[in-house]
């Protein structure tokens, strides 16, 4: 099996398609980065901390790297699923498409070992893209607007000191990958119906995207099938921001978004094993 | 030991209402060249998908080595080497990275085993170079180097000389020999190239329709054909109303490019030579005719009329 994930792990990182998302990433981030600090970081003193000013006693650097770490996560975890899509929905469809399994599957490996092999190395990759955009967001934000302790401003206000700050990001970054993990699985999925590779991305977003749509609106029926949903756990992450953690709540998160991705690499097999390779 | 290396049994594949290939039975025995021949939509490439697991058979099964396809699943492949149709390869990888992902599935490959084997097909010096660089030609001989990796003692081929020159399509064709020859490697073969079964194969099955129309071994099948003789010839028709007198040569007929046709046993050309010669007719050649290709055409055509009342 070591061997079948290393030949799908070159024939992933080989490609330069793999690279479009760290390459996005790595011109967004450090771009935002310089407007914050030419100018920027100013707009969110003006608009955020002269709202506290009024009731609270700032001291500090609040808007440091910290805060901007924990910005960045809230406002890309939508995007990542883009680049994470591209890879992943190649996996299997890719394949398909080039012909390749003609000769991948003629040989006495089954295909649910060819198929583990391609989840594990989509989940590599997902992972490295995850903490890759965290790592980067977090370094240059520290490098550039300093540390201090963390202010959260979700359910209240919350200062959480700094010498927590390097545990907790970690932790939210772990429940970020696991979120985006269940975004790949559903690519995984979708690739292996299809020998588009275009197919599996459209098919993805649309999903994330009209699931979005039906936990934003306020209506009995939506929020009713709210649970069922997996992007209704996407913002694990951010519960261990909260004060107290809660931890039952995350474990819970953790089992259902497992769950999800589970159920969707389990359905690849399953479908994938009975397919005629018609490419 | 059983000597049938490979069996389909009643291997039938439907889609929807399309039925691509129909209650097939071949057996292909130890050190055979199997031709596998039919027409372009006949279902040659379902069945080879069938008996590779690429495709499952919606009923039948697949024998090999005496192992069920059906109970055995990929594991009946051990022993077996394949290029379905036009092979693929990763194009964005050198054909040693391809030789050594593909070939090293089962086990690992060293890296002189691999350039032993891409020297024997001629692409040593490009061993290096992105696969998406290769010419057709060259894709197809990287396909068989990677089934000589495997050593396989079953070869399965599906139309592999398409696309090549005359000069790949020789080297193929030798190779098969070599490997049938000196490896007594079995090999299955299929293709709508008549000429090309004809000059390699031992058995043959021709298939049409999904179904088996006629299989046996080539050297049978030649005889049942009809044999025709081409004469080339000056003042052809003089030469045709001559014929016409006689009624061993009623068939004869203007060929399209002026020489004549005549229905005939081999045995009689130096007859008919002689008495065209002898009627003062200067004989420039009497060519036999591929009594295959004859032979395949009726049985499809008379299939045709037979499927399409």
């Amino acid at each position: 099996m070591i061997h079948l994930i290393w030949f799908e792990m070159i024939k992933t990182f080989t490609r330069w398609r793999t690279y479009i998302g760290f390459i996005a990433f790595g011109i967004i981030v450090p771009m935002v980065v310089i407007g914050l600090k030419l100018g920027g970081q100013n707009s969110f003193k003006r608009s955020l901390l002269s709202l506290l000013q009024n009731d609270f006693i700032i001291g500090g650097n609040v808007l440091n790297g910290w805060f901007f770490g924990f910005f960045f996560m809230g406002a890309l975890w939508v995007h990542v699923p883009i680049v994470l899509t591209i890879v992943a929905g190649d996996q299997i469809a890719g394949e398909g498409n080039a012909g390749t399994f003609r000769f991948l599957l003629t040989h006495s490996v089954s295909r649910t070992r060819i198929i583990a092999a391609k989840f594990i190395v989509t989940l590599i990759y997902t992972a490295v893209m995850v903490l890759f955009i965290g790592g980067l967001t977090i370094g240059l934000s520290l490098w550039a607007f300093g540390g201090g302790d963390l202010l959260v401003i979700r359910k209240g206000i919350l200062v959480i000191q700094e010498t927590r700050l390097p545990y907790l990001f970690l932790m939210a970054y772990g429940l970020a990958t696991l979120a985006m993990f269940v975004v790949s699985s559903l690519c995984f999925l979708f690739s292996a119906f299809t020998d588009n590779p275009i197919g599996p991305i459209i098919a993805t977003m649309a999903v994330i995207i009209v699931s979005i749509i039906i936990i934003s609106l306020p209506f009995d029926l939506f929020q009713s099938v709210r649970p069922y949903l997996f992007v209704n756990y996407f913002d694990a992450w951010q519960k261990v921001f909260d004060d107290p953690v809660p931890w039952d709540i995350i474990r819970m998160n953790i089992i259902i978004l497992a769950g999800f991705m589970i159920t969707f690499f389990l359905a690849a097999v399953v479908y994938f094993s009975r397919k005629d390779i018609l490419s | 030991m059983t000597d049938i290396i490979l069996r389909t049994i009643n291997l039938t594949k439907r889609y929807k209402n399309r039925l691509a290939v129909d209650h097939l039975n071949i057996e292909v025995r130890r050190g055979e060249i199997f031709g596998f021949l039919g027409p372009n939509g006949a279902g040659k490439s379902t069945t080879i998908r069938m008996i590779l697991h690429l495709i499952f058979p919606t009923e039948g099964d697949v024998e090999i080595f005496g192992a069920s396809m059906k109970e055995a699943g990929h594991r009946a492949l051990e022993r077996v080497g394949a290029v379905v149709e036009k092979p693929a390869f990763y194009g964005h990888l050198s054909a040693l990275r391809n030789m050594e992902i593909l070939g090293g599935l089962q086990k690992p490959v060293t890296r002189p085993r691999i350039m032993n084997y891409l020297e024997r097909v001629g692409l040593a010096d490009r061993a290096s170079d992105p696969v998406k660089t290769y010419s057709h030609g060259m894709n197809q001989r990287l396909g068989l180097a990677l089934i000589l990796l495997k050593e396989p003692q079953l070869i399965i081929l599906d139309e592999p000389t398409t696309g090549l020159d005359p000069q790949g399509m020789k080297e193929v064709r030798e190779l098969i020999l070599e490997l049938s020859r000196e490896r007594g490697v079995t090999v299955l073969l299929s293709s709508h190239l008549l000429y090309e079964v004809e000059m390699i194969a031992t058995q043959m099955a021709i298939i049409h329709h999904g179904k088996l129309r006629v299989g046996g071994s080539v050297q049978d099948l030649l005889k049942k054909g009809p044999s025709e003789v081409l004469i080339k010839i000056d003042r052809p028709a003089e030469a045709m109303q001559f014929l016409k007198t006689n009624e061993s040569y009623r068939s004869a007929r203007i060929h399209s490019d002026g020489g004549i046709n005549v229905e005939l046993d081999q045995d009689r050309i130096p007859e008919l030579n002689r008495q065209l010669v002898n009627a003062g007719f200067n004989v420039n050649a009497l060519v036999p005719q591929r009594s295959l290709e004859n032979y395949f055409l009726n049985l499809i055509e008379g299939h045709e009329g037979a499927d399409n009342p």
